[in-house]
């Protein structure tokens, strides 16, 4: 039995494999559709963002298999002062796979300890979110057909953006990349990651603080939302907000092939005007969240097909 | 300065100077009925100055929090006056409830009963992080 905590748990070979089960899924969907039948998956989602628990109960739906769960924590036994570590020995005696979200960082650890079926972490806090960047993953292979020689450049929130530090550490394992990190002083790519991963590596990156200046480089552009929250005053916020949106001007010394990405929900920080762009790949990237989920419910459940 | 020699007992030689104190609270010292001797800033050829403690009872040392705390320390044990064994020490890979992980949206802040526990993930730099939450322990 395995557990997905991290995107490190799993080799660079066994996210090879779990694309190309994605890729199979895609070209042949009927294949797939009772290889889960009779299983049950558990979705414990302990606070409330719907959009990883819609897609991970669509992907089990169309495994053939079922779905139970919660999507929010004042709906479970939690509230009632239950602990994890209780609520997940029921549920593990119910389901045959669970996949969970929770608003503490490392919730997802203590449930594979107590669980006895594997467990998928679909969000801790700021922490980890391995299923997104399996995501990021599947659709930079699905529009480049490689995952290796390739120049990423990551705009916006580099600071807190779980995302981006997740795609990072998992991209940072293929050849021939580059990183591009596209942020105010503000809210700069951690120094410590940059460190751990990529200078201990030797992999090149550079740091801007337009995407105007790198656009014609770049051949993913992972955008992330800038919040308010994140500044010390208004004033800052309001002076940067423009710089980190996309418009179609900007991508117009751009690469013909880029892929643009964003791990939505999106606000303004892409036009809408850039949607209809073919090198927009954001609403593709959430459907192929859901394939590289049921990639993933197969191999964690050992099912073959 | 001299303090006696023990009869039976453990000395744990080679602490790096001004943390006997530290080592003597973490260990409990401060309960135990028999003589305990802390000797701070003892001169040393191979460190310049060290702590040293004595306990003059055969202690049964948690070794790997030792470890964790200071490992260039010496164990030796007495027994009839004579060093019968002298065990140096390593970083242990993972301490359980010796430290406390400290942030704030770690689920050992809320889950009751949870065992803190941290994983060397640098020996060189000697760095070890939450189990749960890969903040690093300070």
């Amino acid at each position: 039995m395995r557990n997905l905590m991290n995107i490190t748990d799993l080799t660079v070979e066994e996210i090879d494999e779990l694309i190309a089960v994605a890729e199979d899924i895609i070209a042949n969907p009927v294949k797939y559709q009772d290889a889960c039948n009779h299983k049950l998956l558990a979705t414990l989602f302990f606070e409330p963002p719907t959009r990883t628990r819609l897609s991970v109960e669509s992907a089990m739906h169309r495994l053939g298999g079922s779905v139970v769960g919660f999507s929010e924590a004042s709906s479970s036994s939690s509230a009632k002062g239950e602990s994890l570590a209780d609520t997940i020995k029921v549920v593990g005696g119910y389901a045959d796979i669970i996949a969970m979200r929770h608003p503490k960082e490392g919730a997802p650890v203590v449930a594979a300890r107590y669980a006895g079926v594997p467990v998928i972490n679909a969000g801790d806090g700021a922490h980890n979110h391995p299923t997104q960047t399996l995501t990021d993953l599947l659709t930079i292979w699905r529009a480049k057909k490689r995952l290796n020689n390739l120049t990423v450049g990551l705009c916006g929130d580099l600071k807190f953006g779980r995302t981006v530090h997740s795609l990072v550490g998992a991209m940072a394992r293929y050849t021939g990349i580059k990183f591009v990190f596209i942020a105010p002083e503000e809210l700069k790519f951690p120094r410590y990651i940059i460190e751990d991963e990529l200078d201990s590596r030797g992999i090149p990156y550079k740091e801007v603080s337009t995407m105007e200046e790198v656009m014609e480089e770049l051949d993913v552009l992972y955008m992330t939302r800038v919040q308010k929250e994140r500044f010390f005053n208004e004033a800052d916020y309001i002076r940067l907000k423009d710089t980190y949106i996309l418009t179609p001007e900007k991508l117009v010394p751009a690469k013909e092939d880029l892929t643009i990405m964003h791990p939505l929900p999106r606000v303004n920080e892409i036009s809408t005007a850039v949607d209809d762009d073919p090198r927009a790949w954001y609403f593709r990237q959430a459907k192929n969240g859901m394939f590289i989920r049921m990639a993933l419910i197969l191999k964690m459940l050992e099912v073959t097909v | 300065m001299r303090i006696g020699h023990i009869e039976n007992g453990i000395v744990l030689d080679h602490i790096t100077a001004g943390n006997a104190m530290n080592i003597y609270n973490v260990l409990g010292l401060g309960k135990l009925d028999c003589a305990v001797a802390l000797i701070k800033n003892a001169s040393s050829p191979k460190m310049g100055t060290k702590d040293i403690i004595k306990i003059s009872t055969n202690l049964d040392i948690d070794l790997e929090i030792l470890g964790y705390l200071d490992p260039g320390i010496t164990v030796n044990i007495i027994k009839d006056g004579v060093v019968t064994e002298r065990k140096t020490l390593t970083l242990p890979e993972r301490v359980v409830d010796v430290i406390k992980c400290k942030n704030p949206r770690c689920i050992t802040s809320v889950e009751r009963d949870i065992k803190h526990e941290f994983v060397l993930t640098d020996p060189v730099k000697k760095i070890y992080r939450c189990v749960y939450c890969d903040q690093r322990a300070k």
